[in-house]
């Protein structure tokens, strides 16, 4: 069956002419051959030799990647070493955004593996639009140990999402510490876009407030980098080159937890602040604001219902008091209007003033400033009336003064305007002036405000951090320390802690050193004399205390609030004391402020007891 | 009848030609040489290419191992006797054609026929069958072939390739109908004819756009712009250019290649090796290969050009130049010279079956070889 076909046409074909014919058809077709190959080969020497810079490049670009090196923050202690913000390991999960198909679909899978709140979502999607996309973005902090085992297992079905290690903040002092550390958060988009992003490649959490925030540039670091080489996935596969990054600085604050710890504790929970300073040098004791919050809840982002409960309570432990808190001053304000009419030359320390528990503008009966005695403290010299606290003296030398003299006068210590401490948030009060009031108000300013301002009423708005200043510039006879919290910085582990640069201080506001001895005489009569305000509150202290009480009505008698608040005084009342001591020589200046009580004496001297325990000076014994 | 009897005389011989084989094995020792040494590269470049998978290497030198036996027991069948089976061969081949269409199996394309044992894939089997058929029609007619020789052929040629082609196994069916083409070629078509042929196929090419599958068109498309998507359709073609480009003059080094160890490079144990292979040592290893590569070809020719008859000028003249097509669609797609097409750069590609059937290809040509002279019977 199978044909034959050269039987059938062998008689035409033609053997040689066919061989002939396919030689050359062999020739022709290899050599088409060659220059086919050829070709191909001109092609290669093209992109290998020609080309073959970029492409050289190209490779290069596709295999080295530069990782940048989060440095580590820098540790926060107090004055003792005792540490304040830690760093401490943790996980998170990071996405790289290129590497996931649909954003939105994956999201949703990986939040049935590991609970993802709405606010780490939109947290997530808010910063990745600030970043390239093959930048890693953190998605959800501080990971459980049961949540990276189930996402570990899952991971797979995740393909640009990882688990990676980082250190987070953490303070082990909590709440004693929180409005002075402050704390660190997660870099939110106004922040990414204002930050040096080099620097803070890589880096997740900024300080928001506190010490954590004004020293953010210190504590921050220096990023390193890595160059590795990476797959097609974008796998490291080994580094190539690596510089270390420069860890933050370390720093020592000013404050001893000791006394931080003692004047919390001596607030029993009651609302107020309290500032220790060292009025050699303006350092920062102590400083507290009561109520408070525990910061370590905002590090890793503080869910939506803590956090609109710190923010409405009615207390405000948001609020740093001790900076921001805006008080009365009340008769703590008496001895720097005293030392101002005394520098003055308005009255000598031994004139006496007659006080009738009622004090009249010259000329005007109709308004009378009272005494807080009805039947009034007799004749009173300038001691005396620092001691007792009598109005009518304050009212007669505010008048005599005058408000611009007063202002001014008021003014060099501190009053009005912010101290310039570390920390950022701080108020500026107000000192009664006449400018304030036309500032404010567009009013004239009428002498019986200047009347009321001399014993700390009125227009008066002070802060306790501004009191614990004012309280220091006497304490060191006239001379302003600039209050601050930063006392060491180190640099690297490995070099000693370099304290922190102090300004000159400006020369001692005091001109005159007979001054400054009366008021600090009748200071130290608020504490130690029977009819002192403050009787009995340096009692067994090792030092003399030079003191001052401050009482403000916290509502006028006429306002809806105080009649519903009642009989209670305690809720009436905010209560103000200023302290130093030893009072010849002090070391430690303190002002409270309590708003609602009856005696804010009580906590300073909690915080001196402390302070005398734990002072390292040589003990004097001063006999009273 | 007669076939019966030389197919009688064939078995009647068997112990006698083993012994002989064994003593002086029909083979032509420079073709053999130059095979070996590409199976030996082939094997070097898929051990970097695959990261030191010796598994892998092992495989495909199994397979290698195969189709060397394949060869050397096709180098014994004389061509008269596969001129004899020539057309039943090619009908056969065809019908799995048809059967894989109907029923066949794999991976999105349906290449695969499933013999439970082991996997075969009739389209390789076509890529010997189809020029034996065509050099089968071509010996018994004057030569050179006229026009309704030409059409038959295209119908031989085109049945074929179509089915092969809607498998959808493009770079195959360029491969089978180039087989085919080439046995025209060598059988002295006249360049007229060429011409007019070629024109002809160029007219008609845009209209196979249509019949073309969507992934088909997307290589087109990225094969004319491939920086239009880099990192979809086009990221085959640059990183494999980047790959080959940043080779240099003497290349990376042999496992240092990075475009394919860190997986940038697709496929490259499989259709982009050539890439690895390129990028590892550089424009004198791919000069040095492709000499090596023109050189069997040439050698290939050679043997056809002293073949004794007409059907193993043809079988052999266009086995030759159908393994140049695989350099040249391999070479042309890796560079960015010629769009993708599934084609393996021959005995360097992993991968089982183009290595036998070229192996076995390769036997046909040994058996023309050592039969050039010598009457088999």
């Amino acid at each position: 069956m199978a044909a034959r076909p050269d039987s059938k046409h062998a008689r035409i074909k033609d053997a040689r002419h066919e061989s002939t014919l396919f030689r050359r058809r062999a020739i022709a077709g290899f050599l088409l051959i060659v220059a086919c190959l050829s070709l191909l080969g001109a092609r290669f020497f093209y992109l290998q030799v020609s080309r073959h810079e970029e492409f050289s490049s190209r490779s290069d670009s596709n295999r080295i990647s530069i990782r940048r090196i989060v440095p580590s923050r820098g540790l926060i202690y107090d004055r003792n070493g005792v540490l304040l913000a830690d760093n401490t390991a943790a996980f998170r999960l990071e996405v790289v955004p290129e590497q996931v198909g649909r954003m939105d679909a994956m999201l949703e899978a990986l939040g049935a593996v590991v609970p993802l709140s709405e606010d780490d979502v939109q947290h997530f999607n808010a910063l990745r639009r600030t970043k390239r996309p093959f930048d890693s973005v953190p998605l959800r902090l501080k990971l459980s140990e049961d949540e990276i085992a189930r996402f570990s297992v899952e991971r797979w079905r995740f393909p640009g999402v990882d688990v990676v290690p980082y250190l987070t903040r953490s303070y082990p002092l909590g709440e004693e510490f929180a409005h002075v550390v402050g704390y660190v958060g997660r870099i939110d988009i106004n922040e990414a876009a204002r930050l040096d992003a080099d620097l803070y490649a890589g880096t997740t959490h900024i300080g928001k407030t506190g010490i954590e925030r004004s020293y953010e540039a210190q504590l921050h670091g220096k990023p390193g980098y890595e160059q590795v080489e990476v797959n097609a996935d974008k796998r490291v596969q080994h580094s190539i080159k690596r510089e270390a990054p420069t860890p933050g600085n370390n720093l020592y604050l000013a404050i001893d937890s000791r006394l931080q710890k003692v004047a919390e504790t001596a607030f029993a929970g009651r609302a107020g602040a309290a500032v220790a300073i060292d009025p050699r040098n303006g350092e920062v004791l102590a400083m507290v604001s009561i109520p408070t919050y525990d910061p370590n809840l905002f590090v890793n982002g503080i869910n939506q219902i803590d956090y609109s409960t710190l923010l409405n309570a009615e207390d405000r432990p948001l609020l740093n008091r001790a900076l921001a808190g805006g008080y009365l001053p009340g008769s703590t304000v008496k001895p720097y209007v005293a030392l101002a009419g005394l520098e003055l030359g308005i009255r000598k320390p031994e004139d006496t003033v007659l006080s009738t528990g009622e004090f009249y503008i010259p000329g005007d009966s109709k308004r009378a400033y009272r005494d807080d005695q009805r039947w009034g403290h007799g004749r009173v010299d300038l001691r005396q009336a620092i001691a007792q606290s009598v109005n009518t003296y304050f009212y007669g030398m505010a008048l005599e003064m005058g408000i611009d003299r007063f202002s001014s006068s008021l003014g060099k210590f501190g009053f009005g305007k912010p101290t310039g401490i570390d920390l950022i948030g701080e108020s500026s009060g107000v000192l009664p002036s006449r400018e304030w009031k036309r500032g404010r108000f567009n009013q004239a300013w009428y002498p019986g405000e200047t009347v009321i301002a001399g014993i700390g009423q009125g227009a008066w708005v002070i802060t306790p951090i501004q009191l614990g200043q004012a309280v220091s510039i006497i304490a060191a006879r006239g001379v302003r320390y600039p209050p601050h919290l930063l006392r060491a910085v180190q640099e690297g582990i490995n070099t000693d802690p370099q304290p922190a640069p102090l300004a000159a201080p400006a020369p001692s506001i005091i001109h005159n050193a007979a001054n400054w001895t009366a008021v600090e005489q009748g200071m130290i009569g608020v504490v130690n004399t029977p009819s002192g305000t403050a009787h009995g509150m340096g009692d067994g202290f090792p030092y003399v205390i030079a003191g001052k009480t401050g009482t403000a009505e916290r509502f006028s008698r006429t306002d809806e609030e105080w009649t519903s608040i009642g009989s209670s005084p305690i809720q009436r009342h905010q209560v103000l004391f200023e302290c130093f001591t030893p009072a010849d020589d002090a070391r430690i200046a303190v002002a409270v402020a309590l708003e609602a009580g009856r005696n804010a004496a009580p906590i300073a001297r909690a915080i001196l007891d402390a302070w005398a325990r734990y002072d390292d000076a040589p003990r004097e014994v001063t006999l009273k | 009848m007669i076939e019966a009897a030389a197919l009688e005389r064939v078995f009647f011989d068997m112990r006698h030609r083993v012994q002989r084989a064994l003593q002086r094995p029909a083979l032509d020792l420079p073709l053999l040489g130059a095979l070996l040494l590409l199976a030996i590269t082939g094997l070097a470049t898929l051990y970097s290419a695959s990261n030191l998978d010796r598994h892998m290497v092992i495989l495909q030198g199994l397979r290698f191992a195969l189709g060397g036996v394949l060869m050397l027991l096709i180098a014994r069948v004389p061509p008269t006797v596969l001129r004899n089976w020539t057309p039943w061969l090619y009908v056969a081949s065809l019908l799995l054609l048809v059967v894989v269409a109907a029923l066949g199996q794999g991976r999105g394309a349906h290449r695969w026929l499933d013999l439970k044992i082991m996997r075969f894939q009739p389209s390789e089997l076509v890529k010997l069958t189809l020029p034996m058929m065509a050099a089968w029609y071509l010996h018994a007619r004057e030569l050179p072939p006229r026009w309704t020789a030409l059409a038959t052929l295209a119908l031989l040629i085109g049945a074929p390739a179509l089915l092969i082609s809607r498998e959808p196994d493009l770079g195959t069916a360029l491969l089978v109908a180039a087989s085919g083409v080439f046995a025209v070629f060598l059988a002295g078509l006249s360049w007229w004819r060429i011409g007019i042929a070629l024109a002809g196929l160029g007219a008609v090419a845009p209209l196979a756009w249509p019949f073309m599958h969507e992934y088909q068109r997307n290589r087109m498309l990225m094969f004319l712009n491939p920086e239009a998507d880099p990192l979809g359709n086009g990221w085959h073609i640059i990183q494999s250019e980047i790959a080959v480009g940043s080779g240099g003059w003497l290349g990376k080094g042999w496992h240092h290649g990075t475009q394919s160890q860190l997986e940038f490079l697709p496929e490259h144990t499989t259709d982009f090796i050539f890439a690895v292979f390129s990028e590892e040592w550089g424009l004198i290893g791919v000069l040095l290969l492709l000499a090596l590569y023109i050189f069997i070809v040439g050698r290939g020719l050679w043997i056809a050009s002293n073949a004794r008859d007409t059907y193993s000028r043809l079988l052999a003249g266009s086995i030759s130049m159908a393994f140049f097509v695989y350099v040249m669609v391999n070479g042309g797609m890796i560079t960015g010279l010629l769009p993708v097409v599934g084609v393996p750069l021959p005995l360097i590609s992993y991968g089982g079956t183009s290595a036998v059937s070229l192996l076995a290809g390769f036997g046909v040509l040994m058996s023309i070889h050592s039969h050039r002279r010598l009457l088999p019977r």
